[in-house]
């Protein structure tokens, strides 16, 4: 006998499929885990904060009592920072993505610079934080502002900018360039005038994820010194200013000793993750109609 | 059609023409010659990014070894930098670090994993187009958010089982950094089997097997290098996160493996030393730049090794 084992007894087919339809069970209910908890999240947050969301809580500046703070400040904060980051990561995050994929020669420089690129991406937001402080805050004497903050942002998320970047760059078909060559068009012009303008949707996709985790990110502003309250609104990107990740913070750690905070930390949560969740809801939005076409 | 002389046109016009013309070209030229170095300079941006940051951690580093003897600092069980005898162990950081991590990704692998599998091999179409933009959407979720909710809600939970739970503590923080990154080791996964050869799963299916014999040991162990991989990246995540630990697991520099203690992490170290405003020159504000730097080595580590197992590894179909 070779098999030990008889393959197909009905009592073990029977096991078998139960096994299955077990196995397809519990592993829907593992993918449907982590939506669960952002469930318990949101219902969480949004009961502790709701009733503290209010015009005045919109309008409001930074207040130490709990009664008349309001994120105003933070919100300007964060125009600012975008008028620094979005500039930035877009020039150069599409500049460098057309130099790698249409100029660059496959050779050492270009694996050197892409090896480089992905490496980047596995950086710690923090260690981030701390080139910031280093560079920008103590070096060239920016200060804690908008500046400091939005240069720091912009190497955060460049890396997923430019690799963004290249896949939208990448999925242009050959022809449309073949053509523009055909018709005497130079290089440069049928980057400008042809590819650029059929790889923008997609660049424009990965470059809203991008934001909003620049948005998002509180790690390397603690580390650079951007304050939680600010009684001065920010009116340009060399003031100092704060963002809601920041207020967040500072609230939920004083949450403990002022119940309050709590509130106030959970109504600004909502704030955030209902901007969050517009930005990426479009962006997923814009990417599946965008590969649905391709 | 206009004239293509230019307006008020006299006797030299042509001469005029040829001129503009030759101008226009070489414009062109010039842009053609120094857009791809302009180019070229802002890809090159990144590597000086990277290469910022090494040189800024490391001097910072060597001044920092001028002070505490580099032995001392990998060894030393005590941390206490802003004690009448300072000492600056880095070992409580690094348990604080790995026993967090670990943490998560005891929850994160399992789940993930299993999630990945059910998105590849048994989802639907549609359930899959609506199931996994949810799971983005969580990864889209701001890591100071899920700090509060460690904090304010997990914690509390938890004490209510665990009445020993202190109220910072390294076991909630751990569990929601778990649950933060469950998105990212699911959807590298699923990549990694969906881009398993259909023609696979149809012989083992032809042979008779279920779809989860198939799964087990068809797909998952000809994905296995991209599933290794998407848990070393998962890994090197959990080690870098900062805002969760900062706010949950208290600053207490705690060498113990008792996750009901308080205990730092690497990066709620480097956050309690830049909010304390540490008087820059000081050790205790080297020591921040030793311990990024050890952090920053650390998970630089991690993604080459999973960048390596996804290449080594990678089966040719």
């Amino acid at each position: 006998m070779l098999h030990t084992r008889q393959p197909s007894s009905p009592s073990r087919i029977r096991y078998r499929l139960l096994a299955d339809r077990s196995a397809k069970i519990l592993f829907g209910a593992a993918a449907l885990f982590g939506i669960l908890i952002m469930g318990i999240l949101l219902v969480r947050i949004t009961s502790e904060g709701l009733n503290w969301l209010s015009l005045d809580f919109l309008t409001g500046r930074f207040s130490t009592s709990p009664e008349k703070a309001g994120i105003m400040g933070a919100v300007l904060g964060t125009f600012w920072l975008l008028a620094v980051v979005v500039p930035v990561t877009m020039v150069v995050g599409i500049g460098s993505a057309v130099y790698l994929e249409l100029y660059s020669k496959s050779g050492r420089i270009r694996t050197f610079i892409q090896t480089n690129i992905g490496n980047l991406a596995g950086v710690p937001s923090i260690v981030y934080g701390i080139l910031g402080l280093t560079v920008f805050v103590r070096a060239l004497g920016f200060g804690s502002v908008v500046l400091a903050g939005g240069l720091t942002l912009s190497l955060l998320i460049l890396p997923i900018v430019i690799v963004a970047a290249q896949e939208a760059l990448r999925s242009v078909p050959s022809q449309l360039g073949d053509a523009s060559y055909a018709l005497g068009g130079s290089k440069w012009q049928t980057i400008q005038s042809v590819i650029l303008p059929v790889a923008l949707p997609a660049i424009l996709t990965g470059a809203i994820l991008a934001l909003s985790r620049a948005i998002g990110e509180t790690a390397p502003l603690v580390v650079l010194g951007i304050p939680a309250l600010l009684i001065p609104f920010p009116g340009g990107i060399l003031d100092r200013f704060t963002v809601l990740p920041m207020q967040i913070y500072y609230w939920t750690l004083d949450a403990a000793l002022v119940a309050d905070y709590a509130h106030l930390a959970a109504a600004a949560s909502i704030v955030l993750l209902i901007s969050l969740f517009i930005l990426n809801g479009s962006a997923i939005y814009l990417r599946n109609k965008y590969s649905m076409k391709a | 059609m206009t004239s293509p002389f230019p307006a008020g046109s006299s006797s030299n016009s042509i001469r005029d023409l040829i001129r503009h013309n030759q101008n226009q070209k070489t414009f062109r030229k010039t842009l053609e010659t120094y857009i791809p170095r302009f180019l070229f300079l802002l890809a090159s941006l990144s590597v000086f990014t990277t290469v910022g940051i090494l040189i800024i951690l490391m001097t910072e580093t060597i001044e920092f070894f001028k002070a505490v003897p580099i032995i001392e600092f990998f060894t030393g069980t005590v941390l206490k930098p802003l004690s009448q005898t300072p000492e600056y162990g880095i070992l409580p950081l690094v348990m604080g670090t790995l026993v967090s991590s670990g943490i998560a990704i005891l929850v994160a692998g399992p789940i993930g994993l299993m999630a990945a599998i059910y998105l590849s091999e048994y989802a639907s179409k549609r359930v899959r187009s609506i199931l996994k933009p949810s799971l983005e959407l969580l990864a889209g979720v701001p890591t100071i958010v899920y700090g509060f909710f460690a904090f304010t809600f997990v914690t509390p939970l938890l004490r209510q089982w665990i009445p020993s739970l202190e109220a910072t503590n390294i076991l909630s923080p751990g569990l929601v950094m778990g649950v933060m990154i469950i998105p990212m080791i699911a959807s590298l996964s699923e990549d990694a089997m969906r881009s398993v050869p259909e023609a696979m799963r149809e012989g083992s299916a032809a042979l008779g097997a279920t779809k989860l014999e198939t799964a087990v040991k068809v797909v998952v162990p000809a994905a296995l290098s991209g599933i290794i991989a998407s848990f070393v990246l998962g890994i090197s995540r959990a080690l870098g996160e900062t805002m969760i630990v900062a706010i949950a697991s208290g600053s207490s520099k705690n060498f113990t493996f008792d996750i009901t203690e308080s205990m730092q992490t690497m990066t709620a170290y480097i956050v309690e030393v830049t909010s304390g405003d540490a008087a820059a020159g000081s050790t205790v504000y080297y020591s921040l730049y030793a311990v990024a730097m050890t952090l920053f080595a650390t998970t630089l580590l991690m993604n080459l090794l999973a960048g390596k197992i996804a290449r080594k590894f990678r089966e040719v179909y």
